[in-house]
């Protein structure tokens, strides 16, 4: 049984969602989502550590062989507050990624499409031209900073 | 008039014609994107227009630079609040409502370094202020036209499908190959460590998508409770009906720092994205 244990740092009241998820290969990953008081999104590696991520084979103590990211889905979890779903992505075991796909709705009753689409995280390759962006959404730029910025650029490309 | 701007890399909007106008209000670019079938028509330019002076209004009544506008006269104590307009009455009514729903996060009475207690709804009023000129836009959405304004990074979209359509059958509607649902605005969110490049991208089909950080202006957002800049979060964009709230839960949730990730619970009928310090990232999506 190998264990992932993460923790999302905040302060509100240390809640802890415990997420587990059974693979096929009938091992289980359980991450743990503690909203504490700390700040950054940090990871620990529970027992093993071994940084490989879950890719299907079964060897269970080896170690990492290439850099590797995993995505994993957590149960859907009962709180006190309504049903909890996170996605995370690991890679070369670190935690680079938390998404929460599903949060308590406000009649309790667990609802999966919310009413906006989750950012899609984008690779490190990708620019504006080349993703079929029509705006760009980013901190507060001045006029002067606009120059250079994506906004200008496809601003010229539809007048 | 040349020709048609589009986008390489865009079949689906190589077939739709696409118009942008810009201007520089607020000491920021607004941008007005409007697509359709009749994006070209003469008439789309009056509303366009129209919103452009709703928004130089409001940049003359609230700027901070301009020594005759109505915020610097209360700010200098010149007028009370009670003798000031209904507008401004109006905003500093939302920046309180802002500051307890934030828990303290967007604090307009706390914005302005060595000043405690100034008031200054910057933050805020520039999310108003573009709500309030994208009413000028809604004829848009009966003539089959999506119309987007993009203020300074932050982003109010909507498409024509999802307006309530009193089916109009207007010549030129829903004609524009987008599928039965149009095509949805693609937003793309910019790389906190590089302005050229994107991190996250999000599809928006009414609704607005606001970015806070410091990409573009170092630490600028300060922590209200402590006076000090807030750094353990980088961006934060926050998407959402209303955009007025997204840019107030987007700067808030900079603000908050270690309470942000657990702060966006709360946020219901919102998705969006947080960029941490060390290059990690927190996305949710709630119910509403």
């Amino acid at each position: 049984m190998r264990r992932i244990v993460l923790a999302i740092a905040g302060t509100l009241s240390g809640l802890v969602l415990v997420l587990s998820y059974p693979t096929s290969l009938n091992r289980s990953t359980a991450a743990s989502t503690a909203l504490g008081s700390d700040g950054s999104a940090a990871t620990q590696s529970g027992s093993s550590s071994s940084g490989s991520a879950a890719s299907g084979t079964s060897s269970g103590d080896t170690t990492t062989t290439a850099p590797t990211t995993t995505t994993y889905s957590g149960d859907t979890v009962r709180t006190q507050f309504g049903p909890v779903q996170v996605q995370i992505t690991v890679t070369n075991g670190s935690l680079t990624d938390a998404v929460a796909t599903q949060y308590p709705s406000q009649d309790g009753r667990s609802m999966q499409i919310s009413s906006y689409a989750v950012p899609t995280l984008e690779s490190e390759t990708v620019s504006a031209q080349s993703a079929s962006i029509h705006l760009v959404s980013g901190a507060t730029y001045t006029s002067r900073a606009y120059v250079q910025s994506l906004q200008s650029a496809l601003d010229q490309a539809q007048l | 008039m040349s020709g048609t701007g589009v986008l390489e890399g865009t079949p689906a909007a190589a077939a739709t014609p696409r118009r942008a106008w810009v201007e520089q209000i607020m000491g920021m670019p607004i941008s007005i994107h409007v697509r359709g079938a009749g994006a070209r028509s003469a008439w789309v330019e009056q509303p366009i227009q129209a919103a452009f002076a709703d928004l130089r209004a409001a940049d003359a009544r609230f700027s901070t630079y301009r020594e005759d506008s109505e915020l610097r006269r209360l700010q200098r104590g010149e007028v009370s609040l009670a003798e000031t307009s209904d507008d401004l009455r109006e905003v500093e009514r939302l920046c309180r409502t802002a500051l307890v729903r934030s828990d303290g996060g967007f604090d307009a009475w706390a914005c302005v370094p060595g000043r405690p207690g100034l008031f200054d709804p910057t933050g805020l009023v520039k999310g108003w202020a573009v709500a309030r000129a994208s009413r000028q836009l809604n004829g848009l959405g009966g003539q089959g036209l999506d119309w987007a304004i993009n203020a300074g990074g932050d982003v109010l979209a909507r498409c024509a499908s999802s307006a309530d359509g009193e089916a109009g059958g207007v010549g030129d509607r829903a004609d524009d190959g987008g599928g039965p649902d149009g095509e949805a605005w693609q937003v793309g969110i910019e790389d906190p460590t590089d302005g050229s490049r994107l991190i996250a991208r999000v599809p928006v089909h009414d609704g607005a998508v606001a970015t806070s950080g410091s990409a573009a202006r170092g630490a600028h957002i300060l922590d209200p409770r402590t006076g000090q800049a807030a750094t353990e979060i980088v961006q934060a964009t926050v998407i959402g009906p209303s955009l007025l709230w997204a840019d107030v839960w987007a700067t808030a949730l900079v603000a908050l720092g270690p309470e942000a990730a657990a702060s966006t619970r709360g946020l219901h009928g919102t998705s969006g994205l947080l960029v941490f310090a060390d290059g990690t990232t927190h996305r949710w999506a709630n119910a509403s």
